[in-house]
């Protein structure tokens, strides 16, 4: 270890450094550190000359071990490995101090950032001086993948990939793929029919030889890693054998029980209780809805099976359980709509004509329980007057405080429809802000305002049917303050739409754990970088695409269900990849056979000898947490790139300013 | 920091995935807080083996802080329950060593809560700052408290 | 249950209804009431609006005297007023939170030789501690005489979940008194005006202004065919009873809604002689509607509409 020669190299990224930290003094300081041989601050060493800088150092000098102390290694690791490797030194023989987000970024004192940048510099010599060469470990890569959520993201990344010659198991909770799109009447700002620019896909998906459709399914446990994931799926009971289901409907239409369909028409019209949720459903089979179903419930009935021409239904079909092995996830679990029930004062639900967006989609839909006439809830009459609320449950600290992105468009869709529907009848937007960011999306707006759409800027307080004035008896009126002219306002109105916001799914926590995901606060998946890798997760070979990441439109939703097909394809096409080599490994010779570390890994990666009594870690299945590491009273465990020494030698380096010279040594002895 | 005034130091074990990556988010969001901790990453804060804290405050650190992903939130299942379980006995065997027990702290930071990482961190140096430096030597050492082999209590949880 | 009770000056006069069906039910919902012993006005809602420092020392030594009467309250004091209740409980949440303000209300609490800790007593509305510390199963256990047939309009009034210093309910839209009410057997009509002011004091000061908001309430409680206003407060309950035929002179409307305590009611439920409960002192007469009970008849015109016909209403958790 005396004899290892250190390059050191501060980057001044510009001002983000330079301009709080002293790196001409951190640099000069680190040169006159033991093993050190040479230390330079340079503009940018993320660029090519500074690594070339590194290349031509490790040439010239001899160097065995490089530290770069500029940003994360998060953003950077690989970058200056790469060098490394290139001037013919193990990659794993380097080492980066963060002082650009860690330090720089978090402060504007110069003096106390150049001193924790000196310390994080020390830490990163006294470690580097100890590591070890490492060889990356080779995973090839399963070329099939599994998509969890039918929407128009998972449909999208499905059709990329099996059209790139990949297989792909699409897994849908629903009995049909389609997801919120196909619920949809138009689409923003185009005003294209949702389902006709949808359902071609999904036939598509059907028919294409590389995808096998599980609809009515969830996943149930995920093992494995990146290239080798072992997934259980749940194929819940149809009750329909489809193989025999010739999908003519006929059961539907014979089934007697009619029940309140509150998933695919949110809850505005009915279905039976063996059903398709829309006549273009996808696979085209129907299930039986046990907890509806007159057999299941009251042992009457059968009537579907007599009716069945070809003798498809089977009351005692059973779950069955499907293990299936792919390289790579998606998941494209798609949003809950906010329930507007847990703001009481908008009505919803006590005062019969305040609507869901959701329900006045499927109202404006000429597949839908009105045939498309926008009625009140009497399910006759014409509204004279529409109020549509904006941010209901978005943009506010009661509920969610993020913008939910889609609704100030999707209420200008709104207006429009009722304008075109109903000529005669007054629509007034109430609004926060007006966000209409997007391609055509601004004017789509300029032309509402010029349709004579109401635009009042202020957030409703309530709407209420006690009636003030008689002007106002028997409608809905909502009260505002109409921030532009200050004044308190009540505007009675025959309907109220409130344009409620996306969720996260109500089991976006439990579904996160499942894949080894992360949840930011509101329960949306956690991306790897917010702006440079989107798709991707901390969890190798697990992408996300679509509203489970975040609140986003259609175009945005499509763009990543395709990125992240993208970036699986570009996997499976290098057949191999290398992941980091952070494993963890017993030495036999040390270990006493006390079995703690069996139970606290948590992938059964250890497994105990009987014969020779002592534990060992399978590379294939340890992650690298180092929990066992932590544990083991022998000290038999070692973690590769996160050895006791290495960190033990990081933490007095840390230290180097305020360490007791020699009093430690008393302190041991 | 003036020259003279007391800064306590603290040494940071942050995970890789959640807490070390809330550590990257304040600084990109440019949240200042107290430079006064200084970062250790670790893959998982499972990994903190309570000789590496006992080490850090040996070495001169005035306190510790390990941070973690949310209990549940676990990039590796439920690394952050077993700190949890390590650090609560760590508390107790500090305490009778006469280590105040604000020296020592947990904290939960996902990878999207920069300002809470922030925030513990500004918290933790005002309380350090009100009780002084930690010298190790007049408070462990020479009251003959010194830390006998932890190994033996780790071993005790993790049996546990 | 033990607590202490501060029934405040209103509850002596002009609502001594409420204080006699109050007192009357708390025993048999398993309640013991502990009158605060010495306590003084709580200054009401317009004091603390000219000196705060003697308003909140008013306030104070009441809480002051509970915390020395610990042994018989269990550190729990209970307001049946509203105002009583928020402004006890504004004090105390004041006082936490301004260690200055604390310091000069105990320095005049020396005065009298008293001292108040912030937190040490917990402030409840007799509502809060009638649904959840007795609790809606435990009540509907003990009703003898459901009121099936009485429709009541439930009237939370403004002090009672706003603030929310110790909020036991949606402040926008409560319905712990809704419950209630449904668990004593009543037909709960949706009362969209709950939470709005009563007007208050405004009757001495603008008499058109609280003519109006009373108006309003009333109108509204007419609409949906109620039987009953049933209240938590002594201010809403005179405002909304006593002025009521001044409404109908002004407005030239034609209301008769008695306005009850909802003491009373639990009272009526649990089989409790109505002079017991203070019947009769209500200017509305409640008669007419207490008569409705049993029989049941059906109301008619402005109702909720029925789900036969059109589309689906969405369902409400209650309703599961």
């Amino acid at each position: 270890m005396s004899e290892e020669r250190v390059g050191v190299y501060i980057c001044h990224c510009g001002t983000n450094i330079a301009g709080t930290v002293d790196v001409e003094d951190v640099a000069r300081w680190a040169g006159e550190q033991p093993h050190v041989v040479v230390a330079r601050d340079y503009k940018f060493m993320c660029s090519s000359l500074g690594q070339e800088l590194i290349e031509k150092d490790i040439k010239e000098f001899g160097l065995t071990r490089v530290v770069v102390a500029s940003c994360s290694p998060h953003m950077h690791e690989k970058t200056f490995r790469g060098a490394c490797e290139r001037a013919g030194l193990n990659p794993f023989l380097f080492e980066m101090a963060n002082i650009r987000e860690q330090d720089s970024w978090a402060t504007n004192d110069r003096k106390a950032a150049t001193q924790k940048a000196k310390a994080l510099v020390k830490a990163a010599i006294e470690r580097v001086i100890h590591h070890e060469p490492l060889d990356p470990l080779q995973v090839e890569i399963n070329s099939s993948t599994l998509i969890v959520g039918g929407g128009i993201a998972g449909i999208t990344a499905a059709l990329e990939l099996a059209n790139a010659g990949y297989h792909v198991y699409l897994v849908e909770r629903e009995p049909s793929i389609g997801g919120h799109m196909a619920q949809l009447d138009k689409t923003f700002p185009t005003l294209d029919c949702s389902a006709c620019i949808l359902t071609p896909k999904m036939v598509e998906v059907d028919q294409h030889p590389n995808i096998t459709l599980l609809s009515y399914s969830e996943v149930e446990k995920v093992e494995g890693h990146l290239g080798d994931f072992t997934v259980t799926v749940r194929k819940k009971a149809r009750h329909v054998i489809e193989d025999l289901c010739t999908g003519c409907g006929e059961c539907e239409r014979r089934c007697p029980k009619r029940v309140i369909d509150n998933s695919f028409e949110a809850g505005l019209g009915f279905r039976k209780a063996i059903y398709r949720p829309f006549p273009q459903a996808v696979p085209k089979y129907p299930v039986i809805d046990t907890d509806n179903c007159l057999w299941f419930q009251i042992g009457k009935c059968r009537v579907c099976e007599r009716f069945c021409p070809t003798g498809a239904i089977d009351y005692e079909q059973q779950d069955e359980l499907l293990e299936i092995k792919v390289g790579n996830i998606i998941l494209a679990t798609g949003y809950k709509l906010f329930d507007p029930r847990r703001i009481p004062q908008y009505g919803y639900g006590r005062l019969a004509n305040v609507f869901t967006s959701l329900e006045f989609e499927r109202m404006v839909n000429a597949a839908g329980p009105t045939g498309g006439r926008i009625v009140l809830r009497d399910g006759e009459t014409e509204p004279k007057s529409v109020a549509i609320i904006h941010c209901v449950g978005s943009r506010d600290r009661n509920y969610n405080e993020y913008c939910s992105k889609v609704c100030c468009m999707y209420s200008l869709k709104f207006a429009h429809l009722v304008h075109e529907r109903l000529p005669e009848a007054e629509v007034y937007n109430f609004y926060i802000d007006i966000r209409t960011p997007g391609k055509g999306y601004e004017e789509f707006y300029h032309r509402l305002l010029e349709e004579g759409t109401h635009f009042i800027r202020g957030r409703v307080a309530e709407v209420t049917d006690a009636a003030r004035q008689p002007g106002e008896e028997g409608k809905l009126i909502v009260q505002v303050e109409d921030t532009l002219i200050g004044k308190q306002r009540r505007i009675p109105v025959d309907m109220v739409i409130l344009s409620a916001g996306l969720e996260a799914q109500p089991d976006a926590r439990e579904v996160a754990q499942k894949f080894g995901l992360g949840c930011d606060a509101n329960g949306f998946f956690v991306e790897r970088h917010p702006k440079l890798d989107p798709v991707a997760t901390m969890t190798d070979g697990v992408f996300i695409a679509g509203t489970c990441q975040g609140p986003r439109d259609i175009p945005d939703t499509v763009a990543q269900g395709a990125a992240a097909a993208a970036r699986i394809a570009s996997l499976i096409s290098q057949r191999v990849v290398q992941m980091e080599p952070v494993r963890a490994h017993i030495d036999e010779d040390l270990c006493s056979g006390c079995r703690i570390c069996n139970d606290l890994c948590p992938y059964n990666a250890i497994v105990y000898h009987e014969d020779r009594q002592v534990s060992e870690v399978i590379t294939a299945l340890c992650q690298g947490c180092g929990a066992c590491v932590a544990a083991c009273p022998s000290g038999a465990i070692t973690e590769a790139h996160f050895t006791d020494e290495q960190i033990m030698s990081e933490i007095e380096g840390i230290l180097w300013d305020v360490r007791p010279q020699g009093a430690h040594e008393a302190a041991l002895a | 920091m003036s020259d003279n005034a007391y800064e306590p130091v603290i040494v940071g074990f942050l995970c890789n995935w959640c807490s070390y990556r809330a550590a990257d988010l304040a600084g990109t969001s440019r949240l200042h807080y107290a430079p006064n901790m200084r970062v250790v990453r670790v893959m998982c804060s499972a990994r903190v083996d309570p000789q590496f804290v006992l080490k850090a405050l040996r070495e001169g650190a005035d306190g510790v802080l390990i941070a973690g992903c949310h209990p549940g939130e676990c990039h590796y299942v439920e690394g952050n329950i077993k700190t949890l379980r390590r650090y609560e006995l760590l508390k107790h065997m500090l305490t009778q060593f006469g280590i105040e027990p604000e020296r020592v702290q947990l904290v939960w930071a996902s990878a999207s809560e920069g300002n809470v990482l922030a925030k513990a961190v500004d918290r933790m140096t005002e309380q350090l700052r009100a009780l002084g430096p930690l010298r190790w030597q007049e408070t462990v050492v020479q009251q003959d408290k010194r830390p006998v082999s932890t190994d033996a209590v780790v071993e005790e949880v993790d049996r546990g | 249950m033990r607590y202490g009770y501060y029934p405040g000056c209103s509850l002596e006069r002009n609502a001594i209804a409420y204080h006699q069906s109050a007192v009357a039910v708390a025993p048999q919902l398993g309640i013991e009431l502990n009158e605060i012993d010495d306590w003084n006005c709580c200054g009401a809602t317009e004091y603390s609006s000219i000196d705060l420092i003697p308003a909140y020392a008013l306030i104070a030594r009441n809480l002051a005297l509970a915390e020395q009467q610990q042994d018989e309250n269990g550190g729990q004091l209970v307001a049946p007023c509203s105002a009583c209740f928020l402004n006890l409980s504004k004090a105390d949440h004041y006082m936490a939170e301004a260690p200055d303000l604390a310091e000069k209300v105990n320095d005049a609490l020396s005065a009298g030789g008293l001292h108040y800790d912030p937190g040490s007593i917990q402030v409840r509305h007799l509502l809060d501690v009638i649904v959840n510390d007795v609790g809606y199963d435990a009540i509907k256990a003990k009703v003898s005489k459901p009121l099936s047939g009485l429709r009541v309009a439930p009237y939370y009034g403004c002090l009672i979940v706003r603030p929310g210093y110790q909020a036991f309910d949606d402040p926008e839209y409560p319905t712990s008194l809704d419950k209630l009410m449904r668990v004593l057997g009543a037909e709960v009509v949706d009362y969209p005006l709950k939470t709005h002011c009563c007007g208050g004091h405004m009757t001495q000061i603008s008499r058109p202004t609280a003519l109006e908001l009373i108006r309003r309430l009333l109108k509204n409680a007419a609409d949906y065919e109620a039987d009953a206003i049933v209240t938590v407060c002594p201010m809403c309950q005179l405002n909304l009873d006593a002025f009521q035929a001044d409404v109908n002179r002004f407005f030239g409307t034609d209301f008769h809604i008695p306005v009850l305590y909802f003491t009373q009611l639990i009272g009526v439920a649990l089989n409790i002689s109505p002079v017991e409960l203070g019947f009769g002192k209500e200017f509305v007469d409640a008669r007419p509607a207490l008569d409705k009970i049993g029989t049941g008849s059906p109301p008619t015109g402005r109702r909720r509409r029925s789900r036969e016909k059109g589309l689906p209403m969405p369902t409400m958790s209650e309703e599961g």
